[in-house]
Parts: structure tokens; C-alpha cells; sequence
């Protein structure tokens, strides 16, 4: 052991015969080409994807152009196909479910990173991850039989006679549409923002919270000092990923928002998003039109995500490098 | 020092309060999040028991307005379709996640990660309309083959990176060790630091299998659906997931009372896959 192994190749240059040495070069050499290709798998993929799903959406693109994206109107009968209703049910949908989740989500993180008790710590982390394995088509179902009507007859009336004023607790409610759509999103993106924040505050270095408990801050004036501001962009990170997972999710919402492609102020009303769209008439679209429209849209959802996941990469290893730098 | 007043503001008292305050609503948010999964779980306990009998698992789907029947070809045509995902996703994205762990430090090697990193977020619906173009076109009907390729794209990017990330918790001592004894890097790799890491990696698949076996989205339009037996992996398969979408969208009270049992059998399946997979981490590192 007086000298540690450098690289693979002292080793090998010192092994006993030549067959071995042969042998151990041959076989490193195709052991690395091997998995080199398989890694280049997942990049194939990647490009595989964005190339199959340019095409398919091509005669879309072609006849529509930028229209498609401002255009309201959405009619297989007339071949007229614009993407603005599901554009909207996709941004308003997952903004409401942020509003719910992230006040949440980082109560959740801050709970579980800086006050619970240790024995609360892993069980109550677990649970939280649990609710991220429920699939999302058992959540559409518990939507239907539980949240839906939950939602009609207690908060959409709660709502309407406390806040009715506002355009947006107005009209009709029959517990599908935006509003129930946006609380499952919520349900459904907790998990993710909390796990993800969490990870985030515990790379906040301990020294910085000591340096604030020392100078006599509770508990909450060390987070607020000491902490969040150290982890913001990390926790903005976690809000972004949380974003990508709402903006994407489709059996929950589904099965919930009320699929109607109209844009309505009142979120009461039913409405319809972009993943919603595409697992609702995917299999009933035959003309050739129709089917490029669907997956015109599955591009740009799938477009919307890549760069959303890219910004919040970023972000989370920034706070990151400069966790591991500061300690 | 005054700075530090400042900056804390306000008398004792208060500043206690505001911080129980603070307490208070972080405790509560942790019980508000929980709302949901201990709701789900009671509403799956009581009414998917009530739908659950033997011939659920035994017996195939009955046409509209017939009582009974189960879903005996859609819990075989889950686990066709895992395994199938599992054929196709486990290798790749173990040598991957063994290249990004051995030889991973170089550009390419942070291309593959970032891709990696990015498909994991690309939403499970557009996976299903890449295969549909990819497969489905092209062969002119929907599969079996087709659905477990999409839960397999799915599984890839989460499989690498398990993989890479164990791997690289192997202490660099024991490959040490083994290459000083002359044995070449490749088999000090597959046999000390994969072996050391399998109980590890083994974990993380189990997590990404109890994922996609919950996935509906991208099976919708790759392995449709099927209310009979499938004879082979070119022909639509049924699935667990598909089924309770099916039946909790229509307006049957029977088929409603099956989706619920259904996705007992699927929640049932995932839940216990994941916390087997936490209890394999827990003994793991206790020994």
C-alpha cells in the first residue's frame, strides 16, 4: 500500500504476464466503448424524442404556423385547430396549484429540516414521499369520488359567498373544472417541492445557523436570516421543478378539470389543458390534421418542460456548489 | 449590536411569539400535506375492499350492464408491460449510469447526465406520443411491445442515475485493492464495485419500477387497451392503470366499484414496493 493506484493503467503495466496485460487493455478498451454506447443511449433518446415529435406535429406546423398558439379555436369537424384554450388551462391550472403548494411545500421543508424532532424526521419525511408514489390515475379517482364533490358543496360555495365579488368565484360550479383541477395539481407537486427544498436547506452550511442562534435569533429569525436567504435560488429551483411536474401531469387533471377548451375567467368553470387534450382525443383523432395538431402540442409541452427542467437545474446546483464551497 | 436589534426588531416577547407562530404554521402545513394521502388511503381501503372478491382476479372484464367479471387480463398485462420495461430499461441505464460513474468526467459524460437530468422531467404523455410515432405508426398497431418501450423510456434516465450515484459511494479502496491484485479494471468493476453497490441499485429500480407501474399517460395511445386476454406482444394489451381510468370516467356504478379495487391492487403493489425499498435502505445501512 506505500503507493496508492494512480490510474488503471500502473496496475496494468506492472501485472505479472503479458496475456495478462493484453488481456486486461482489450477487455478495459471494450468495457468503455460498451458503456460509452449505452450512454449515448440516453442522449439518442432525448434527440430521438424532439426529432420524432417535430415530425409527427409537421403538417400541423406547416398549416397553422405561429397561429396555432393564439388561436382560440379548436374544432376537428372544421379541421380548425388553435392551442390557446389548453395553453391556458396548462399555465392557469399549475399557477393555482403553485399557490397552493409552494406556502405549503416550504412549510413542510422547514418543519422537517430545521424543527422536527429527530425521531419525527424520517417517518414524516416518508409520508410525504408516499404521496408522491400514489399514481396519478388513483388520484383522478379519489378526485372524483372525494375532492369533487368536497369541492362543490363546501369550498366553491364557501368561496363564492366570502370572496363572489372577484371574477373568479363566479357562476356555475360543479366541482370539475380549474379550481379542482389546480388543488390535485397541488396535491400532486407537494412532494416534489418540499423533498427538493429540503434537500436544498440542509446544504445550508450548520455554521451559518450557530453564527445567528449565537447572536441570540429564534428559531425562525435564524431561518429567515440565516437560511433562506443562503438557499433562494436552490428554493426557487424546487418551485420551477414543481412547475415542470404540474404543467406535465395528466390523469389527475384529467379527470378532473372538466375538459371543456374554453377560456373562462371563473375558475369554477370547466377548462382544458395541453396533456389533457392530447390523453382525451389522442385515440379518437383520425384525421391526419387532427393527430399533428395533438402532438403539435405535445411539443410545445414537451419544449415548455425541457427548459423549465434545464433553469431549475441550474439553479438547485448553484446553491449547491456554493454549500459545498462554503464549508 | 444595535444593528442585531434592529435587524430581530422588537421586544422579547413578541419576537417568541412571531417564532411560535412560524413553528405553529410549519407543523401545520406538515399535517395539511398529509390531508390528502391519509384521505386517499381511507377511501381506498373502505371502497376497494368493498369491490375486491375472487373473481376480480380471475375472471375477465363482463360488457356494460353485466354484474362481475374482474380484471384478471389487465393484472397480467401489468406486469407484462413492467417487465417488458424492465428488459428494456434496466441494462441501458445500468452500463449508462456505470459510464457516468467510471468514466463520466468529460464532456460527454456531462451531456449524457444533463440528458439524463432532462428527460426525467419531460411529462410521461409526451413519451407516449414519441413511442406512438416511433412504434405505433410505424408498425400500424398498437402493443404490448410498444407500451413497455415507453415505461422503459420513462425508467432509463432514473435507472442511470441510481446507478452512477451508488456507484460512486463505493469507496475507492476496495477497486484499489482489486487492481493491485491485477485484475483488470473492468472486471473490478463489474464484480467489486457493482456487486457492492447491486443491494443499493436494486433499491432505486425498485422505486422506478413502483413508478411506472402506476403510469397511464403514456400507455393510452402505445398499449391501448384490451377487454380480452392478449395473445402475444404485437397485440393491444390491458392494463391496471388504463382500467381505472376507463371505469372511473363512466357512468357505471359497477365499473365504478371495480376501478376502486383496482386501484387498491395498484396502490397496494406500489406502496409496498416502496416501502420494501426503504426498509432494504434502512437494513442496508444499519449493517
Amino acid at each position: 500500500m506505500a503507493q496508492p493506484v494512480q490510474s488503471p493503467s500502473v496496475p496494468v503495466s506492472r501485472a505479472p504476464s503479458k496475456r495478462a496485460r493484453g488481456e486486461g487493455n482489450v477487455g478495459d478498451a471494450v468495457f468503455r466503448w460498451l458503456t460509452a454506447a449505452f450512454a449515448a443511449t440516453v442522449v439518442v433518446t432525448l434527440l430521438a424524442m424532439a426529432a420524432e415529435m417535430v415530425g409527427a406535429s409537421w403538417l400541423s406546423i406547416r398549416e397553422f404556423g405561429a397561429e396555432f398558439i393564439v388561436s382560440r379555436d379548436w374544432n376537428p369537424v372544421t379541421e380548425e385547430f388553435g392551442a390557446l384554450p389548453f395553453i391556458y388551462g396548462t399555465v392557469v391550472s399549475s399557477l393555482l396549484a403553485l399557490a397552493i403548494s409552494v406556502p405549503i411545500s416550504f412549510g413542510v421543508a422547514i418543519f422537517l429540516s430545521e424543527m422536527a424532532p429527530d425521531w419525527l424526521r424520517n417517518p414524516l419525511g416518508f409520508l410525504v414521499e408516499l404521496l408522491a408514489a400514489v399514481p396519478s390515475v388513483v388520484y383522478g379517482l379519489w378526485g372524483i369520488f372525494a375532492l369533487a364533490p368536497w369541492m362543490r358543496d363546501t369550498v366553491e360555495p364557501a368561496l363564492r359567498e366570502h370572496l363572489g365579488f372577484l371574477p373568479f368565484f363566479q357562476g356555475p360550479n360543479q366541482g370539475y373544472g380549474m379550481l379542482t383541477g389546480g388543488v390535485v395539481l397541488a396535491i400532486m407537486i407537494t412532494p416534489t417541492i418540499s423533498s427538493v427544498s429540503r434537500e436544498v436547506l440542509r446544504v445550508v452550511p450548520r455554521t451559518f445557523r450557530e453564527a445567528a442562534l449565537g447572536l441570540g435569533a429564534t428559531r425562525w429569525e435564524t431561518i429567515a436570516t440565516a437560511v433562506i436567504p443562503v438557499a433562494r435560488s436552490g428554493l426557487v429551483g424546487a418551485v420551477i421543478l414543481g412547475l415542470g411536474r404540474a404543467l406535465g401531469e395528466t390523469m389527475a387533471i384529467t379527470m378532473l378539470i372538466g375538459n371543456r377548451p374554453e377560456i373562462d375567467v371563473s375558475l369554477f368553470a370547466p377548462a382544458y389543458t395541453m396533456a389533457s387534450v392530447i390523453a382525451n382525443e389522442f385515440t379518437e383523432a383520425t384525421e391526419d390534421l387532427y393527430l399533428a395538431a395533438l402532438a403539435e402540442i405535445g411539443l410545445l409541452l414537451f419544449l415548455v418542460t425541457v427548459l423549465l427542467n434545464v433553469l431549475a437545474r441550474l439553479l438547485v446546483w448553484r446553491v449547491q456548489a456554493q454549500g459545498g464551497a462554503a464549508t | 449590536m444595535t444593528e442585531v436589534v434592529e435587524r430581530f426588531g422588537g421586544s422579547v416577547r413578541v419576537r417568541v411569539l412571531k417564532d411560535r407562530l412560524v413553528r405553529g404554521a410549519c407543523a401545520g402545513a406538515a399535517l395539511v400535506a398529509l390531508v390528502p394521502l391519509f384521505s386517499v388511503l381511507y377511501y381506498l381501503t373502505v371502497r376497494g375492499l368493498a369491490g375486491l372478491d375472487a373473481a376480480f382476479f380471475t375472471e375477465l372484464p363482463k360488457p356494460v350492464g353485466e354484474e362481475g367479471g374482474g380484471m384478471a387480463n389487465a393484472i397480467v398485462g401489468s406486469l407484462q408491460l413492467v417487465g417488458l420495461a424492465c428488459l428494456f430499461g434496466i441494462p441501458p441505464g445500468v452500463l449508462a449510469g456505470i459510464y457516468l460513474a467510471e468514466f463520466g468526467n468529460g464532456a460527454f459524460g456531462r451531456v449524457v447526465r444533463f440528458c439524463a437530468d432532462v428527460m426525467s422531467g419531460v411529462p410521461s404523455i409526451t413519451i407516449g406520443i414519441f413511442v406512438y410515432a416511433l412504434v405505433v405508426l410505424r408498425t400500424k398497431q398498437f402493443s404490448a411491445f410498444a407500451g413497455g418501450l415507453a415505461l422503459a423510456v420513462i425508467m432509463l434516465p432514473t435507472v442511470t442515475r441510481t446507478t452512477e450515484e451508488l456507484l460512486k459511494l463505493v469507496p475507492e479502496a476496495l477497486r484499489e485493492a482489486a487492481l493491485g491484485l491485477g485484475v483488470p479494471k473492468w472486471r473490478a468493476t463489474l464484480r467489486i464495485m457493482l456487486r457492492t453497490a447491486a443491494p443499493g441499485i436494486a433499491t432505486g429500480i425498485m422505486l422506478a419500477v413502483a413508478r411506472v407501474a402506476g403510469e397511464t399517460a403514456p400507455l393510452l395511445f402505445t398499449a391501448f387497451g384490451n377487454r380480452f386476454w392478449s395473445r402475444g406482444l404485437d397485440e393491444p394489451v390491458a392494463s391496471l392503470p388504463v382500467q381505472i381510468y376507463t371505469y372511473a370516467v363512466s357512468p357505471y356504478e359497477e365499473w365504478h366499484r371495480q376501478a376502486w379495487a383496482a386501484a387498491l391492487v395498484l396502490v397496494g403493489l406500489v406502496l409496498s414496493l416502496n416501502i420494501l425499498a426503504r426498509v432494504l435502505v434502512r437494513h442496508r445501512v444499519r449493517t
